[in-house]
């Protein structure tokens, strides 16, 4: 079984020290007018917290557009954060020189969405995987050659032979991806970031990688996160769920209580949006919220999805931004309907 | 029997010559479908699926090495046909195709209620001003803001692009359209709101679609009827309903197992092995290398069996 429902998980999230800790991060992208000029800001990512424990998966889950993508580079050490702290095993990003930031990314991997447009089409898969270690000062080619077998054995691409001398357009999409998450490993990284590792791929071939990705999560003791659209394959994979909306976490849960006991209802249309096979939804309509997510250069005021919301108070939702609450340990959501004193 | 149904295909069959040898992509199909239903066709890539759809609408490249078989359609034998009376008679005016990704492929440089009127203005000879009008009537059923028509592609959003596309498949008013994975690089919720149009465009219109995925848990959407496609042939085929409780043929369970549950919490299977290249494939079964309940019989091809209105080409249920 790959979802476990322990019972002590919230005990096991608590004693888990943390690894990667995000506070009132902020990325924010300057808008130019013929080239200078302020025009304002593309709010990415707004006032973001979270923490990340060791060997924890989770899951970010939100529409395109939505700053999730934004929010991995920035934890990727790609985009620098406007304002607000990334800390890494107590130290802060920000403090890093160009030496501590190549450590950094050896500690971090990341397993792109689209494996063919991420693997360079002219080099061998041994070169692919040979990139990294060198980079990352490995010496000796026999070392080299020993790390890429021992990695390749971990994704199952077995026997090495075969694909060694191979070139990425000779393999299938899940071989590929399988590249992919070798090369993410290869440093031996304490944390992934899996952007949309599997939603290029076949069903099939979809949980293999699924499954592949949960192995390694589990026997190196990898913290996890997964950035997705798609809800339904979110509990096969993580532990915790953040929703995201306009630039902005709204929804924080363990997947459970958030699949089952959806808050913000943002998250509850995303999980009515959701198809399983059922031949009955060929029958009904799906109910959607009208309208389509803000522009991030100027989000709406107050609760950023209160002009789609079904709940909105007015004179509330439209005029200031909820704080987080949690209406039950564990669960947190900004959303004024869960404010004690409305 | 034959009059009333919209589309009737029978031993369609679509091979590309290349120097190893004939892929044969599409390789004795047989479906049909009636007017106002919805029939999925459910495979993995590679399968053969969107050159099904390449050989019911005859878009066919030049490294065409075998094309044959019998497609009806509203009575028409168009197989029958030449080229050109079946490019001014068929294509577009009795059905037409939402092709992958045609939210990309609009012309950047034109507006959108151009590229939604031309297809009535050439199929229909229409003038400009009565395409124009039939668009912004598309537009409306689609969702669209009719003052979008005078915008460009790149103003408007991925699922309005997608429903453009839609609407310029409508505006001939055929009976018939094709999807080819409408919905798989969009959201969601997006994704949800394009199938409401679909669903209306089929209680309102009563139109007919043909919808070509490989995301199982969406096509249940749409679908009245469920054909699973495998190394160029249809394995089954029937009722929806049935379907998605039951499947029959082994590697359509297996696919089923593979689908991600929201609530999930059965462990979900995956079929070890890969599809087999679609040159020179061996005789029998093509699924029996990979298939846990393979037995003797299945090195012979295996025979299409009718069950319960269903149709499985299995072993199995001989």
């Amino acid at each position: 079984m790959i979802y476990e429902n322990k019972p002590n998980l919230t005990n096991m999230t608590q004693q888990r020290e943390s690894l990667l800790s995000i506070k009132n991060l902020r990325v924010w992208f300057e808008l130019r007018r013929w080239g200078f000029g302020l025009a304002g800001h593309v709010r990415a990512v707004d006032n973001v917290s979270f923490e990340l424990g060791r060997g924890e998966a989770i899951a970010v889950v939100g529409e395109s557009g939505c700053g999730k993508s934004s929010l991995m580079k920035t934890l990727l050490g790609l985009y620098k954060p406007t304002s607000g702290d990334i800390t890494f095993e107590g130290k802060n990003l920000k403090d890093f020189d160009s030496e501590g930031m190549r450590s950094y990314h050896a500690r971090v991997g990341y397993v792109q969405q689209d494996p063919f447009g991420a693997l360079a089409p002219f080099l061998s898969v041994e070169r692919i995987l040979e990139e990294p270690l060198i980079i990352g000062g490995v010496k000796s080619k026999e070392e080299r050659l020993q790390r890429i077998k021992k990695v390749m054995q971990e994704v199952k691409l077995m026997p090495f032979e075969d694909f060694l001398g191979k070139f990425p357009h000779m393999l299938s999409g899940g071989q590929q991806q399988r590249v992919v998450i070798a090369r993410a490993m290869i440093m031996e990284p304490r944390f992934l970031v899996a952007d949309e590792p599997v939603s290029m791929l076949d069903a099939s071939v979809r949980v293999e990688i699924l499954k592949l990705l949960r192995g390694l999560q589990t026997t190196h003791n990898l913290s996890v996160i997964y950035i997705t659209h798609d809800l339904s394959t979110v509990s096969y994979f993580s532990e915790r769920i953040f929703v995201m909306y306009a630039g902005q976490i709204i929804e924080k849960a363990k997947v459970r209580d958030l699949l089952d006991d959806a808050k913000h209802p943002y998250t509850v249309a995303l999980l009515n949006g959701t198809s399983e096979p059922d031949a009955n939804n060929a029958k009904t309509f799906k109910e959607v919220p009208p309208g389509e997510p803000p522009s991030l250069v100027k989000p709406p005021a107050g609760c950023r999805f209160h002009p789609r919301c079904a709940h909105m108070i007015a004179g509330t939702c439209d005029i200031k931004e909820p704080e987080e609450y949690e209406p039950t340990p564990g669960h947190f959501v900004h959303c004024w309907l869960y404010d004690k004193k409305q | 029997m034959a009059e009333n149904k919209l589309l009737k295909v029978e031993g369609l069959k679509l091979y590309f010559r290349t120097t190893g040898g004939n892929v044969q992509a599409v390789d004795g199909v047989n479906f049909d479908l009636d007017y106002n239903r919805a029939v999925v066709i459910l495979g993995e890539s590679g399968c053969g699926k969107s050159s099904l759809a390449k050989a019911i609408l005859r878009l066919l490249p030049r490294n065409v090495g075998e094309y044959g078989g019998k497609i009806n359609i509203d009575g028409l034998d168009v197989m029958e046909l030449d080229d050109e009376t079946y490019r001014k008679d068929v294509r577009w005016v009795k059905m037409s195709l939402v092709p992958q990704a045609a939210m990309n492929a609009l012309n950047p440089v034109l507006r959108v209620g151009d590229q939604v009127a031309e297809p009535a203005i050439i199929h229909l000879g229409m003038n400009r001003e009565e395409a124009m009008n039939v668009a912004r009537k598309m537009f409306q059923h689609v969702g669209v803001p009719v003052d979008f028509l005078a915008r460009y592609p790149f103003e408007l959003s991925g699922g309005m692009r997608q429903r453009v596309a839609i609407a310029m498949a409508l505006v001939t008013s055929p009976n018939l359209i094709i999807l080819d994975e409408p919905t798989s690089a969009l959201d969601v919720l997006t994704q949800a709101n394009i199938f409401n149009v679909l669903k209306r465009l089929k209680k309102e219109l009563g139109i007919s679609f043909i919808l070509i995925t490989h995301d199982i848990a969406t096509s249940s959407e749409l679908a009245d009827e469920v054909a699973v496609m495998y190394a160029g042939q249809i394995v089954e085929v029937g009722d929806a309903a049935r379907f998605f409780d039951e499947p029959l043929h082994p590697y359509s369970k297996k696919l089923m197992a593979s689908v991600p549950r929201l609530r999930g919490t059965k462990e979900l299977e995956f079929i070890t092995g890969q599809p087999p290249s679609l040159i020179n494939l061996k005789p029998g079964c093509r699924f029996a290398p990979r298939c846990p309940l393979r037995y003797e019989k299945c090195d012979q091809e295996p025979p299409v069996v009718e069950k319960e209105g269903r149709k499985v080409k299995c072993w199995l249920h001989a």
